[in-house]
């Protein structure tokens, strides 16, 4: 068996040279200090998207865009095909534990200043991810066709719809029309199906291209102790050492994927229906809670502002200063830590978690 | 005027640039045309919204006092309630904050939005939460059995 392997490895680097391969893999290594545990949640977001990837094409093989079949084709999934219930269960439970961990690894980014220079890009190209990851979360909830769905795709599309100037042609474009119908399910799902997933390519190859190519970052207070001569600069390959590592983490996610999945299936809920009222209770997944709950409490007017528009321009202010922090935070690039980010950190972490425990009382 | 012997590489130079400029503008008018199809594509074709100006909400005994009704006004829902007097009340059931379809309460007497938690008074006032706008109202005539909504002019 070992002969053999070793004869294919022999047979790879007379054609192009395998020793390229491993110059590749021996090239990256994990530092080890206190904070190496954060350098786990973004391998776990790829081995989620991988899950998604892999349900989604088993759910493609049943499902059906259009608002007459949606519904039903998702029941049929769960109720007749085999382990339907399960692949359905495991690409809704998948997506929410991939949001959570984008969000884990986004902020252990944020705050251990892994976005200073020279991994500006990586930051950035990380940021878009999380954005197409809240697209793929927004497009998908819509296809099954479902009440909550559908009035949440209402809401979501007429926030699209206050963005000055070009509102009205991003929520024609979005919903396909002027409402939200079948020609909205039609899209979401080729957004859903195709065109994110395309783009979630593309950026995911810059940002591990980028990662291999710079490095894993280290922690400023880290850096300064290793200089000092305070703390031995430490590492472990990457591959196998920390790989294995992150294959064990895998391999309990699966595991807790499986369970969730079969203690608590994913709801299924009832068919959209454009002629009922929106049911009592109603409220987003649990990742937009905050811009919901702010909605909410956001009165009608805020000084001559309408209050949806006055939330929409501070969810886009601070998505945009969050991008773009690397150029902001640019001391943070010699070494120093500014405590004005952090506390923007503290408080954006704060303000998610306050308001979306508002929203679930 | 005689460009000079002197300055002809100079010439020559121009030349190249005004190749440059044409080539450049032309692939990119190219691409412009290339590009304007796709977008129109992506906006479809507004169908011109079928503003029927009157529908028959109800029959006049459906609805018990202090109730209300989601109907079909062209293609939007409309909202059609009964008041604790037994008057009839028409409205738009589009919630004029964020597009949610609006609801009677009958332990508030008030309509009410389970989306952002939004009330209107039966004017179709908003009087609290986040809506901006009163709902729109409509006229409601009885014709025999029927409850018959109308658009005002």
């Amino acid at each position: 068996m070992n002969g053999l392997s070793q004869r294919i490895l022999r047979w790879l680097d007379e054609r192009f040279g395998a020793g390229a391969i491993e110059e590749f893999l021996r090239h990256k290594t994990v530092p080890i200090h206190r904070q190496t545990v954060w350098y786990y949640f973004g391998g776990m977001t790829l081995f989620l998207f991988v899950v998604q990837v892999l349900t989604g094409i088993l759910l493609l093989l049943y499902y059906r865009p259009t608002p007459e079949d949606a519904f039903e084709s998702v029941q049929y999934i769960v109720t007749q095909v085999r382990f339907g219930w399960l692949i359905r269960s495991v690409h809704s439970w998948s997506a929410n534990l991939m949001v959570f961990t984008a969000f884990v690894h986004m902020f252990s980014g944020y705050f251990l200043k892994a976005y200073r220079k020279p991994r500006e890009l990586t930051w950035i190209s990380g940021m878009l991810l999380l954005f197409v990851v809240m697209g793929f979360g927004f497009s998908g909830y819509l296809l099954p066709w479902n009440t909550l769905a559908f009035f949440a795709t209402k809401v979501g599309t007429e926030m699209a719809g206050a963005v000055p100037f070009v509102g009205k042609w991003f929520l024609t474009f979005l919903r396909g029309g002027e409402e939200v119908t079948g020609a909205t399910l039609t899209r979401f799902f080729g957004f859903h199906v195709a065109v994110l997933p395309g783009l979630a390519t593309v950026l995911l190859a810059m940002h591990l291209l980028l990662v291999q190519r710079l490095g894993m970052s280290l922690p400023p207070g880290v850096e300064r102790a290793i200089a000092d001569g305070r703390q031995p600069a430490r590492s472990m390959p990457f591959f196998p050492n920390f790989l294995l590592r992150d294959i064990i983490g895998w391999y309990a996610a699966l595991g807790v994927l499986g369970a969730l999945a079969a203690v608590f299936p994913w709801e299924l809920g009832t068919k959209a229906d454009a002629f009922a009222s929106a049911p009592a209770g109603i409220r987003p997944e649990w990742y937009f809670l905050f811009m919901f709950q702010t909605l909410k409490l956001l009165p009608a007017k805020i000084l001559f502002l309408e209050g949806e528009f006055a939330g929409l321009l501070g969810f886009g202010l601070a998505a945009t200063v969050w991008v773009v922090v690397p150029f902001l935070d640019y001391r943070a690039g010699f070494g120093r830590v500014t405590r004005f980010f952090t506390g923007l950190g503290v408080f954006a972490l704060g303000f998610i978690v306050v308001m979306s425990a508002l929203a679930l009382r | 005027m005689e460009t000079p012997e002197s300055s002809r590489p100079q010439g020559v130079r121009l030349g190249r640039r005004w190749i440059n400029l044409l080539l450049g503008t032309g692939v990119l008018a190219s691409i412009a045309s290339f590009i304007y199809p796709a977008i129109r594509y992506m906006l479809p074709p507004l169908v011109g919204e079928s503003l029927s100006r009157s529908a028959v909400a109800a029959k006049v005994n459906e609805l018990k006092r202090n109730s209300g009704k989601i109907f079909k006004f062209g293609s939007k829902p409309a909202l059609l309630v009964r008041t604790v007097d037994g008057e009839f009340k028409a409205y738009s059931a589009v919630c004029t904050h964020l597009n949610c379809t609006v609801q009677y309460r009958e332990d508030l007497r008030q309509i009410w939005c389970a989306c952002h938690n939004g009330l209107y008074d039966l004017t179709g006032r908003n009087i609290s939460g986040p809506p901006p706008r009163p709902l729109e109202s409509f006229q409601v005539h009885i014709q025999g059995e029927d409850v018959v909504v109308t658009r005002s002019a």
